[in-house]
């Protein structure tokens, strides 16, 4: 039987939801909470789920909606434009290119995983935003949204996994 | 039977085919593939390279895709708004006895400022009528309302809800009733970037309000930024008050800014008045001069009109 074009449309609208959520993360992660102090330590939403959905899911977030979330984050967040396009890049690389390590892991294996590459992730960010002002930024707040980053993984993870499970079992 | 047997070799042969198909297709994929990648990676440090050389055009850019999520911010913060405004109100009411209390002293203080004010305030008029006195241009105000704190170690900034159109233009100040909170650093049609004092890249001439000591605040992105470029034999204590200096025409000179925090082995950290996660409307600064910021060295003279 020939899919109707109903069909086909909610298809690709359950397709479009990894990226569509991920940028309405982005968006939500800038609405000024007034919570003092976190604001400078915000974690950095889309490299959680660029990283989830890259190991979950990853023909649902290809590699240049990775580099459009990029580039949105660039825009919004105030750096050099490029720096958070090329950090999302290169570590949605690294996870595919470990794709079959992951595959199949328990949730703390996965959790580590993103720990490291997250790691990586911030080290690079410094590294390229200190390069363009040239002025270094304090190490102390990066760590810190570092570690709230990582400690919000499982929270956006889970429900992440719960969305997959609802909407995208049949995608 | 036979055909049973011719059925099973079709089978296999079309299996087979597909097979080799894909021996050949598959390594061509993950060939093109890696290519995406890397051509990808490639641009993206095309973009890098890109705002740094065209600064202007990639500013646009950036403000024009603020500008398009602006209205959406606007309304995804008012729910939140609405929700900080309950639990001010909540705290409000656990902490009325001593609000109150403490309101009253700063009453009685208040008066009696008041009445040095009103003194001091005729005499200031009647020594700049024998002056001469030429007061400096006017300010006028633009007010906008936060929608957008993008947060993070790399980069302080707010986003507003008043652009070109409401009068906003680069280099700008930026104060709520507390003090200065920081310059506009990008424009769009209806949005604009409010650069916060706490950022890397801000640098603002301040004096020392007690001895007229001059020098730079500069942002370090962390809570406190910190004073620079002191003249040699300064003498900061803490709790001195920093206020602008008005150099470089960018901000009117006396904008609070925030105290004196620690002095140190030299360095000097100020505790600004203006707390960022507070700050909900700012009143934009239109001091009438140019000031000291342009667009960029290729739009000079137009930078303005755009």
């Amino acid at each position: 039987m020939k899919p109707t074009i109903w069909h086909r449309m909610d298809i690709l609208s359950r397709q479009l939801t990894p990226f569509v959520l991920t940028i309405l993360l982005v968006l939500l992660s800038a609405v000024p909470f007034q919570i003092p102090g976190l604001a400078r330590i915000m974690p950095l939403f889309s490299l959680i789920a660029i990283f989830h959905w890259g190991v979950n899911r990853s023909e649902l977030l290809p590699v240049y909606a990775v580099f459009a979330i990029g580039f949105f984050q660039d825009a919004l967040s105030g750096v050099p434009m490029g720096v958070h396009t090329v950090v999302f890049v290169m570590v949605y690389s690294l996870v595919l290119a470990q794709h079959r390590f992951f595959l199949g892991k328990s949730f703390y294996v996965v959790w580590l995983g993103f720990a490291l590459v997250s790691a990586g992730a911030f080290v690079l960010l410094w590294m390229l935003v200190s390069a363009f002002n040239a002025a270094a930024v304090d190490p102390w707040s990066v760590f810190s949204q570092y570690l709230l980053g990582v400690g919000c993984y499982p929270v956006v993870a889970h429900l992440f996994l719960r969305w997959q499970r609802a909407f995208l079992q049949q995608v | 039977m036979v055909r049973w047997f011719h059925y099973l070799e079709q089978q296999t042969r079309v299996k087979n085919s597909t097979r080799t198909v894909n021996r050949i297709a598959a390594p061509v994929k993950s060939v093109a593939q890696r290519f995406a990648y890397l051509l990808l990676i490639l641009g993206a440090v095309g973009v890098l390279v890109i705002g740094r050389v065209d600064v202007a055009s990639m500013e646009q850019v950036r403000s024009q895709i603020v500008d398009a999520v602006a209205p959406i911010l606007d309304m995804a913060g008012r729910p939140v708004e609405s929700f900080n405004v309950g639990v001010e109100r909540l705290r409000e009411i656990l902490t009325v006895h001593d609000e109150n209390q403490r309101l009253r002293q700063q009453r009685d203080r208040l008066l009696h400022w008041q009445s040095a004010a009103r003194k001091l305030e005729t005499e200031n008029r009647a020594l700049k009528g024998l002056l001469n006195f030429s007061a400096g241009p006017e300010t006028s105000f633009i007010a906008a309302r936060v929608v957008a704190d993008p947060g993070g170690a790399f980069a302080h900034s707010l986003i507003l809800n008043a652009g070109e159109r409401a009068g906003v233009r680069k280099g700008q100040a930026a104060v709520t009733g507390d003090g200065l909170v920081g310059r506009i650093s990008g424009v769009g049609r209806r949005s604009s970037r409010l650069l916060l004092i706490t950022d890397l890249n801000s640098r603002i001439p301040i004096a020392i309000e007690s001895n007229r000591t001059r020098a730079v605040l500069a942002g370090a992105n962390t809570g406190r930024p910190r004073l620079i470029h002191l003249p040699t034999g300064a003498v900061i204590a803490k709790g001195d008050r920093v206020v602008t200096s008005g150099h470089g025409g960018v901000f009117p000179a006396g904008l609070p800014i925030g105290v004196v925090s620690s002095v140190a082995y030299g360095i000097i950290d100020v505790q600004p008045y203006v707390n960022r996660e507070r700050v909900e409307y700012v009143r934009v600064l239109d001091y009438g001069l140019k000031g000291i910021i342009r667009s960029g060295p290729d739009r000079s003279g137009s930078g303005e009109r755009r």
